[in-house]
């Protein structure tokens, strides 16, 4: 099942996007449209993905993670949803394509997969022919040739009957099918990027070790990026290259995960750390972060998580910008003072 | 454990089946534990491992049918209803989902004074000010109570639910997944919630949930559940660090950890395929299907459950090798397990 360079689009080769990157977000604003008006919901976003790598995109609900993934996606409804700043995939712009253009890549180039996999198959169809589909839509092969492919993907994820399971609908499976299934279907262009939001949050522990274990055999055998969206830090610190937490619609912090996780610079990613109970360790109280996220349309005018944070200042009510040092991003006034006198490490 | 005569919860070879014939499924299947006061006992298993259904029955909302269920010297289900509806205020359960178990028509204060209607406590102006009390024990703020479950966020929507529970002054508390549904930040701030509510009040809980992490970090001890039957019971933290059951073993390596440097990671266990149907369960031990130790006994055998240490009950062929690989521990182990 393997991928002639000649089927490739130029967006693969055509590399001029910073240093090497795959996908490169630049300054992503996105508003959105409810009955109150338009409210801001990323503001200021950037990172890369490089060729190849697992990058994991960790914050709580609300923060900003799934609406990134749309937004690159280009899956939000244009009419409630406006985007700003730059999303350079290869050497395109993903914000200036046409919906067809758009559409050629979504897929092919660049797949998703949900945490509820049940919602995003189709259940009028049987899971083979929405496999098949995919393969039609993207290259001119017979049909024959296609549910060849979609036998392959489903033999590739580990499926043991594949014949049979294609003819299956998607609710004679159980959830952790439902999820081969769906990274089959992801996978079966060969993407060079692959987003999973949430890939395994609905699963059990033990199911969930087969996922992300399959998952990462996967990438490494083709080559594809992952962009792992998730709340759980432990499933970020075993399966990603690099990190970024998210928080109030912006990115906080970033950098190659063992260093992050090993001196975190921002006191929201500290707090994340230190509010997750662990098997086996010592019993009492855990530090839990005091207060909420404020709501989309209060946000603090400075730094977002000031109203939250111990080591709030006068300064951090003045806005902050997010800060390169060597390959660690911080947005923080105070990251510096606060890392020398160790008080955001482990 | 203590005499019988006073364990808050006492369950003995207890069964549970839905259906009939052909459909018959045994839910939990002979299943033995006890919950002395003021203990916190978790219950971990997979969806479908009949954890909740044991919570239930264990309370006396659903009606076993084969084994005992004792609450100190009463047998709920000896009751009539009059009595048993009574005996239940001391017995409450909290679940997952609080949306579902909110009247959306009804404020935050009138859901919480409600049992306390349906059990006639009280007059009005009572209920009222106890419900307030309560509110204030979990920590919301009274400006909420006037509001309806859809302007709560999650988080306290669930601290609602607990002051729910709390006003008809319970003793044993299911705690059914209860911070599932939450946010790591929001999920910390309840459990150290309940923790403090069981110091304050002597509460006992039967804390179940699938989250390994969160079950061993509040638990004095735990039951591992798979497929509607106890695979191992024993301290927390020695279940968790010396696992003896090697779906216990395997539970543990599944359940990922916050590693900073990768170079450490342990070697994982992963479990092939899934729990199979509650139609037809595997002969011989349930778990001999995905057991990476699995042998030919173990699909015709039912291993019986037995105590290895002081404390520590198990049910596999291979417990006596799980063990002497924690021997060299084994006298520091004997210590810890008396609880």
């Amino acid at each position: 099942m393997s991928v002639t360079e000649a089927q490739r689009p130029e967006v693969a080769t055509g590399m001029s996007a910073g240093a090497g990157a795959l996908l490169s977000v630049d300054g992503l604003k996105l508003d959105l449209r409810d009955e109150s008006g338009w409210v801001r919901v990323l503001d200021d976003v950037s990172f890369q993905i490089r060729p190849r790598e697992t990058l994991g995109v960790v914050g709580e609900s609300g923060c900003g993670k799934s609406m990134t993934a749309l937004s690159i996606m280009q899956l939000l409804p244009p009419r409630y949803a406006r985007t700003e700043g730059r999303i350079q995939f290869g050497d395109r712009d993903l914000l200036t394509l046409s919906r067809r253009q758009m559409s050629r890549i979504r897929g092919r180039n660049i797949s998703m997969i949900f945490q509820e996999p049940m919602s995003a198959l189709d259940p009028v169809f049987t899971v083979g022919a929405q496999i098949v589909e995919t393969v039609l839509c993207h290259f001119k092969v017979s049909r024959r040739e296609a549910e060849e492919r979609a036998i392959d993907a489903l033999d590739s994820v580990g499926i043991a009957a594949p014949r049979e399971i294609a003819q299956l609908y998607p609710m004679s499976l159980s959830g952790g099918m439902r999820q081969r299934v769906m990274i089959a279907m992801a996978l079966v262009c060969e993407p060079e990027l692959l987003i999973a939001d949430e890939p395994t949050t609905a699963l059990d522990v033990t199911i969930q070790a087969q996922i992300m274990d399959l998952l990462l055999k996967l990438s490494q055998q083709k080559g594809t990026a992952i962009m792992f969206i998730t709340h759980n830090l432990a499933l970020v610190s075993q399966n990603c290259d690099r990190m970024i937490t998210m928080y109030g619609g912006q990115v906080i912090e970033g950098g190659p995960v063992a260093d992050v996780l090993a001196t975190p610079r921002h006191p929201y990613t500290t707090g994340l750390l230190h509010s997750v109970p662990e098997a086996g360790r010592a019993r009492g109280t855990l530090n839990a972060i005091p207060g909420r996220v404020p709501s989309l349309r209060a946000m603090p005018p400075g730094c977002r998580f000031e109203p939250r944070c111990p080591h709030a200042a006068p300064v951090c009510r003045q806005p902050v910008g997010i800060e390169q040092t060597g390959d660690r991003q911080i947005r923080c006034h105070r990251w510096q003072e606060l890392t020398q006198q160790q008080a955001v490490s482990q | 454990m203590t005499t019988q005569a006073s364990n808050a919860v006492d369950v003995q070879n207890m069964t549970v089946t839905f259906g009939r014939s052909r459909t018959l499924v045994r839910a939990v299947d002979g299943v033995s534990f006890t919950v002395a006061p003021g203990e916190i006992f978790g219950i971990i298993g997979e969806s479908g491992s009949g954890k909740s259904t044991l919570g239930r029955a264990a309370v006396g909302m659903i009606t076993p049918s084969g084994g005992e269920v004792r609450h100190g010297d009463v047998d709920p289900f000896a009751l009539n209803r009059k009595a048993l509806n009574v005996h239940r205020r001391k017995y409450q359960i909290i679940a997952q989902d609080p949306n579902a178990a909110f009247n959306p028509r009804m404020t935050i204060l009138e859901s919480v004074m409600e049992p306390m209607y349906i059990a006639g406590i009280g007059n009005r102006a009572e209920r009222r000010a106890r419900a307030l009390e309560m509110l204030d024990t979990v920590a919301l703020s009274p400006e909420l109570s006037n509001r309806y479950p859809h302007e709560l966020s999650g988080g306290q929507k669930q601290r609602a639910n607990i002051a729910r529970a709390l006003v008809l002054d319970p003793e044993v508390l299911v705690c059914d997944e209860v911070v599932a549904a939450l946010d790591v930040s929001i999920q910390a701030d309840m459990l150290n919630l309940f923790w403090k509510l069981q110091q304050d009040f002597n509460l006992t809980y039967l804390f179940i949930s699938h989250d390994l992490n969160v079950v061993s970090h509040i638990s004095d001890r735990v039951a591992v559940m798979y497929f509607g039957k106890i695979m191992e019971i024993g301290p927390a933290e020695a279940v968790m660090n010396r696992p003896l059951h090697p779906y216990s073993e395997a539970l543990r390596s599944a359940e990922p950890e916050i590693i900073a440097d990768q170079a450490k990671a342990r070697e994982r266990i992963i479990l092939q395929g899934e729990i199979p149907s509650a139609l037809n369960p595997p002969s011989g031990c349930r778990f001999h299907t995905r057991c990476p130790r699995a042998a030919d006994r173990c699909s015709t055998d039912e291993p019986v459950q037995r105590e290895l240490v002081p404390g520590r009950f198990v049910a596999c062929h291979f417990a006596e090798e799980m063990l002497a690989r924690f021997a060299e521990g084994g006298a520091a182990m004997r210590r810890e397990t008396v609880s």
